[in-house]
C-alpha cells in the first residue's frame, strides 16, 4: 500500500477557503486525492465551489467525514493550534505546509501528539503516486511505480523525481520531511517504513548540508536495510561554512553539518552518492540490477 | 537573532538567574557618572557579537571613575581584532559590571538536540573556556540531560546534571533555581542557544551569570514585539537586511564568491543550482531562494538584487513549481527585462512544474526560450558568464 498515504484515506484540509489552501485543494482533487472536505473557523456550513463541506472546527469535520488525514495551510502564529486540534480530534496523519512556525512551538507539538504522524512542518507534503498526493508537489511529475523517495526539500524533490519517471522508475511513495529544525517525521522513521512496504524495491534519500539527518539515516541504513537498494544525494556540497542557506537546518557551522561527514557515513553504509540529480535514475538502476 | 551579552542578562534578569550589578552605557561620561557614584572595582566589557573579545582587548579593569571613563574612551568606537575574527567589528556600547572574587567556574547551556526532537541542557565543571575544547579534551566532564518539553525542567533534573557534572558543592543550592530560569529562558523567548559560560561561585558563596551567550529563533520573534528594537544593535548582515527589504525571508538570499547570479525557489533546489554551476566548471555569485508560491513582483525584486552585485556576469533561474506557479515567475523575469531601470546580464531560464505551460507562454511572448533542464542551465550559464 506504499507508505503514510493511500487512494482510501480521508483527507481534510485545514484552511481550505485561504488562497493556498483552496489553489491547492483543487490540485489535489484533481490528482484524486480523497478530499472529504475542510475547516475555517467562521465558514462552517458552507462549501467551496467544488462541493466540499466547510467546517468550523477539525472535530466536526473528522465525526461528519471520518477523515483520518489533514493538511495544514494556516499561517505560522496558529500552525501549533491547528495541529493540536487535529490531535484532538483523532487525525492520524497531519502534513503540515506552514513554513516559519517557531521551533520551540513544535519541541512541545511533537512532545504531546506522538499518537498522530506529523510530516513537516516547512514541508511540499506527501505523494503515494497514483493513488493521492496530501501537499503542494506539482502531480504530473510523479508516477506510480516502486521507487520509495525522501527528501528534506520540496524542489529538489521534483526534480529528482522527474528524472526517476523520465528514466521509467515510477515512485511508492514521496515524502517531503521540510528543512526545519524540529519536524516530525525523520529520514529514518520514513526508511523504517519504507523498509516494511512490500511495494518498495529501492529509496533515494535526497539530503543537504546541516544537521545530521543523513548521517542518522546512514547507520539506520547499515543497521536496517541490507536489502533494499539506496541511492543518495546530498544538496549544497558547493556552500560555504557559516552560511545559512534558506532551510533553518541548512547552515555548516565549525566541523558540523559537512558534507563530507555525510558522504562518509553514506559510504560506510554502502550507500552510493550521486554528484549531480540527473545521476540518480542510473544508480538505482544498477543497484536493482546488482541485486536481481 | 543573537543578542549582546547585556540583552542577554536583561532577559536572565527577567527569569530569576542572578547577574552581576551593573549599568550598559554607550558614552563614557556616562560610565564616569556611574562609577564616581558607586564606588568600587569595575570591569568595562565591550559588547559585541564576536567571541574572544577579551584576547582582542575588549575587557578593562577600572578602580574608580577617572580610569573607567579613560577606557570607556579608548573602547567605545574601537574595532576588535582577533584570530577567529581578522575583520574585527565596532564596539558601539558597554556593560559596567562589579568585578565579583571567583571560587570557581562553571558552565551551563540549554541548546536544540534536532535529533532528539528535545532541548537538551549541557553542564561541566570546567567553565570560564570554550565548551567545545572541553569536550574534545575531557568528554567526561560533560554532563548532558534531555528535557521532555511535555512535562518540563524540574528542580532533580538540575540535582542530577550538578551530581554528574561534580559541581563543587557551593553550587547546589542555588543551581535549580537557576537552570530553571534558563530553561524558562529558553522556551518562553523561543531560544536556540542559552549559555552561561562562566557561570560563576563567588568567594562570597553566591552563583552569578557573568556571561550572557543568547541566540533567539526568529520565527519566535513575534510573540516578543518589545525585543524588535534590539536586533538594530548587532552588526548589521547586509545580505539578511537585502533579503528583508524585498520581502524574502532573512536567510533566503547569501552573496556567496562566483560570478554567475542564481535565483530559485525552495532552498534544496538553490543548493541544487550552486553545485550544478560548480559541477559545470563555474561558481554562483549568490544564494537565492524566492520562497514558495513566489508573485511577479517578488521575482522582479529578486532580479534586481542579485544584479546589484557588480561581479555577476551572468544569471541562471532555475524554477521548478509546486507551491510556485509558473506564469507568476515568467511575469516576474518579462517585468524586470521591461524597463531600463535594472542592469541587464546574459540569462538563462529554466521553467518547469506547476502553471509550467502559462509560464513558457508568457516567456515566448518576450522572445525567450527556456532551457531544459538543470544541468544544461548550469552548462549555459557559465558559457555566458565566460563569455
Amino acid at each position: 500500500m506504499a507508505i503514510f498515504l493511500d487512494k482510501n484515506s480521508k483527507v481534510i484540509v485545514q484552511g481550505i477557503t485561504g488562497r493556498e489552501g483552496l489553489f491547492h485543494t483543487q490540485r489535489m482533487l484533481a490528482y484524486g486525492t480523497n478530499v472529504v472536505g475542510g475547516v475555517t473557523p467562521g465558514k462552517g456550513g458552507t462549501k467551496i465551489e467544488s462541493g466540499q463541506p466547510v467546517f468550523n472546527t477539525v472535530k466536526d469535520a473528522v465525526d461528519a467525514t471520518g477523515a483520518t488525514h489533514t493538511i495544514v495551510f494556516v499561517p505560522p502564529p496558529f500552525a501549533a493550534d491547528a495541529l493540536y486540534e487535529a490531535y484532538d480530534a483523532g487525525i492520524a496523519l497531519a502534513v503540515a505546509i506552514t513554513e516559519g512556525i517557531p521551533a520551540h512551538d513544535m519541541l512541545k507539538v511533537v512532545a504531546t501528539t506522538s499518537s498522530m504522524r506529523i510530516i513537516g512542518p516547512n514541508c511540499p507534503g506527501l505523494v503515494s503516486p497514483g493513488k493521492a498526493l496530501v501537499g503542494i508537489m506539482p502531480g504530473h511529475v510523479f508516477r506510480e511505480g516502486r521507487v520509495g523517495m525522501i527528501s528534506r526539500s520540496g524542489t529538489l524533490t521534483y526534480e529528482i523525481v522527474d528524472m526517476l519517471t523520465k528514466s521509467g522508475l515510477g515512485q511508492s511513495t514521496c515524502v517531503g520531511i521540510g528543512g526545519d529544525p524540529i519536524i516530525g517525521t525523520t529520514f529514518v522513521d520514513c526508511l523504517r517504513a519504507f523498509a516494511n512496504d512490500p511495494e518498495t524495491d529501492a529509496v533515494v534519500v535526497c539530503g543537504e548540508i546541516g544537521g545530521s539527518d543523513e548521517e542518522d539515516a546512514a547507520a539506520f541504513i547499515k543497521e536496517h536495510l541490507p536489502n533494499k537498494p539506496v541511492v543518495a544525494f546530498v544538496g549544497g556540497r558547493s556552500a560555504p561554512k557559516g552560511k545559512r542557506l534558506g532551510h533553518a537546518g541548512a547552515i555548516i557551522s565549525g566541523n558540523f553539518g559537512t558534507p563530507e561527514s555525510k558522504l562518509a557515513a553514506f559510504a560506510a553504509a554502502g550507500v552510493p552518492v550521486a554528484d549531480r540529480p540527473s545521476e540518480i535514475p542510473n544508480l538505482v538502476k544498477e543497484r536493482l540490477s546488482v541485486r536481481a | 537573532m543573537k543578542l549582546m551579552e547585556y540583552q542577554g542578562k536583561e532577559l536572565f534578569r527577567r527569569v530569576g538567574i542572578p547577574t552581576p550589578r551593573g549599568v550598559h552605557a554607550t558614552r563614557a561620561e556616562d560610565v564616569r557618572a556611574f562609577v564616581d557614584a558607586n564606588p568600587g572595582s569595575w570591569v568595562i566589557k565591550s559588547q559585541v557579537m564576536m567571541g574572544g573579545r577579551g584576547k582582542a582587548g575588549g575587557i578593562k579593569f577600572a578602580e574608580n571613575g577617572a580610569e573607567a571613563e579613560a577606557f570607556a574612551r579608548e573602547l567605545l568606537g574601537k574595532v576588535l581584532v582577533n584570530a577567529q575574527n581578522p575583520d574585527g567589528e565596532a564596539v558601539r556600547s558597554l556593560l559596567i559590571e562589579e568585578k565579583v572574587a571567583i571560587a570557581s567556574e562553571a558552565y551551563a547551556s540549554i541548546t536544540i538536540d534536532r535529533a532528539a526532537k528535545k532541548p537538551v541542557a549541557i553542564v561541566t565543571s570546567q567553565g570560564g573556556m570554550d565548551v567545545e575544547e572541553v569536550a574534545e579534551s575531557h568528554p567526561d566532564a560533560i554532563s548532558k540531560l534531555w528535557i521532555d518539553p511535555a512535562i518540563g525542567f524540574q528542580p532533580f533534573e538540575a540535582r542530577r546534571l550538578a551530581f554528574a557534572a561534580k559541581l563543587p558543592v557551593g553550587y547546589h543550592k542555588a543551581f535549580p533555581k537557576v537552570m530553571g530560569g534558563l530553561y524558562a529562558l529558553f522556551m518562553e523567548y523561543g531560544a536556540n542557544l542559552v549559555e552561561i559560560n562562566p557561570l560563576v561561585l563567588t568567594a562570597s558563596a553566591e552563583v552569578i551569570a557573568s556571561d550572557a551567550k543568547v541566540e533567539l529563533d526568529d520565527n519566535g520573534l513575534y510573540k516578543h514585539p518589545e525585543l524588535a528594537a534590539w536586533r538594530s544593535d548587532g552588526p548589521a548582515d547586509e545580505d539578511q537586511a537585502a533579503a528583508v527589504a524585498i520581502g524574502l525571508g532573512m536567510s533566503n538570499y547569501a552573496k556567496l564568491d562566483g560570478n554567475i547570479g542564481v535565483i530559485a525557489n525552495g532552498a534544496g533546489l538553490g543548493m541544487g543550482t550552486m553545485d550544478a554551476i560548480r559541477n559545470a566548471g563555474g561558481a554562483a555569485a549568490n544564494f537565492l531562494d524566492i520562497g514558495g508560491g513566489a508573485q511577479a513582483e517578488l521575482v522582479k525584486k529578486s532580479y534586481a538584487l542579485v544584479t546589484s552585485d557588480p561581479k555577476v556576469r551572468a544569471m541562471f533561474i532555475n524554477i521548478f513549481g509546486g507551491i510556485t506557479r509558473g506564469d507568476q515567475v515568467a511575469r516576474g523575469i518579462v517585468e524586470a527585462l521591461a524597463g531600463d531601470d535594472l542592469r541587464k546580464v546574459p540569462l538563462v531560464v529554466r521553467l518547469t512544474g506547476t502553471n509550467e505551460k502559462e509560464g513558457r507562454e508568457i516567456l515566448a511572448a518576450a522572445g525567450m526560450t527556456p532551457v531544459e533542464t538543470m544541468d544544461e542551465g548550469a552548462q549555459r550559464a557559465v558559457a555566458l558568464a565566460k563569455g
